[in-house]
């Protein structure tokens, strides 16, 4: 009952997202989704991946997110309502979209008759991220490398300036 | 039990499918660079939940998680760079709308 309440929940403040006028509120709508699917996570038995999502996901990319849409100007009165009655045009339809999919999925009543895989030995998380996927570890340093440069790179004023 | 997990896997499959709706259309129909990313944001979200769903599936929980970590980490270097990327195309045109990039082009 509460994983499918946080599941709708989810698809709710996804859909916010898309469709909500200010950009603020669009990622407000994100952080909820992350925020339910961390829990949903959770549910499944992968505290680990939960807390990077909680933190970074959930957090991070929030703060990220309203770090950026604070250093662009704010629209103008005029501009709202100019944005606001085309967006309800353009964005009627995804929740039409949404929900033919949705009866589309329920009448075919799919029903999924592979057999259950033999559940292997559970191996440690520690154990998987440590040894067996070692190079991914590196393949993440190099990958942060990357974002910070790539961050300084971007933000780097001209000289004289 | 084995049934239950694949109606289970269902149930999230369902979810998961809206939220990739959710983001494709997103991308697809907006005109603003920032809430493009808020859709590609929402397609990560869905390949994270069905990376775990097909672990808790699969019985491999331990795999999916070192997968989703990698995930999350490719996932805010992506958002980092793009967002600085949108801010500096919003200091050339003055504005988030991608039509405006045009100008940039050739």
């Amino acid at each position: 009952m509460i994983t499918m309440t946080l599941l709708i929940l989810m698809t709710l403040a996804a859909v916010w997202a898309v469709m909500s006028r200010s950009l603020l509120k669009g990622t407000i709508g994100l952080a909820i989704t992350s925020a339910a699917i961390t829990v949903i996570i959770f549910q499944l038995g992968a505290p680990l991946a939960a807390v990077f999502e909680l933190s970074v996901c959930t957090g991070l990319i929030t703060a990220i997110f309203v770090s950026a849409i604070s250093m662009t100007k704010p629209m103008t009165h005029k501009e709202i309502q100019e944005a606001s009655k085309n967006r309800m045009k353009r964005y009627w339809y995804l929740p039409v979209i949404m929900a033919v999919t949705a009866i589309a999925l329920i009448a075919s009543k799919i029903q999924i008759s592979l057999p259950a895989p033999q559940r292997p030995a559970e191996l440690d998380v520690r154990n998987i991220l440590w040894n067996l996927r070692q190079v991914d570890l590196y393949g993440q340093i190099v990958l942060m490398l990357v974002g910070a440069f790539g961050v300084v790179i971007l933000f780097k004023e001209k000289k004289g300036k | 039990m084995s049934t239950d997990i694949w109606r289970s896997f269902s149930t999230y499959g369902f979810f998961i499918i809206m939220l990739f709706i959710a983001g494709t259309f997103c991308i697809l129909k907006t005109r603003s660079l920032m809430r493009a990313l808020i859709g590609l944001e929402l397609l990560m979200k869905a390949v994270t939940l069905l990376l775990i769903v097909a672990g808790y599936v699969t019985g491999n929980v331990a795999f999916a998680q070192v997968l989703v970590i990698t995930l999350i980490i490719i996932e805010v270097v992506v958002i980092a760079i793009m967002a600085g990327v949108i801010l500096s195309a919003y200091r050339h045109t003055g504005s988030l709308d991608v039509r405006d990039l045009r100008d940039l082009k050739g």
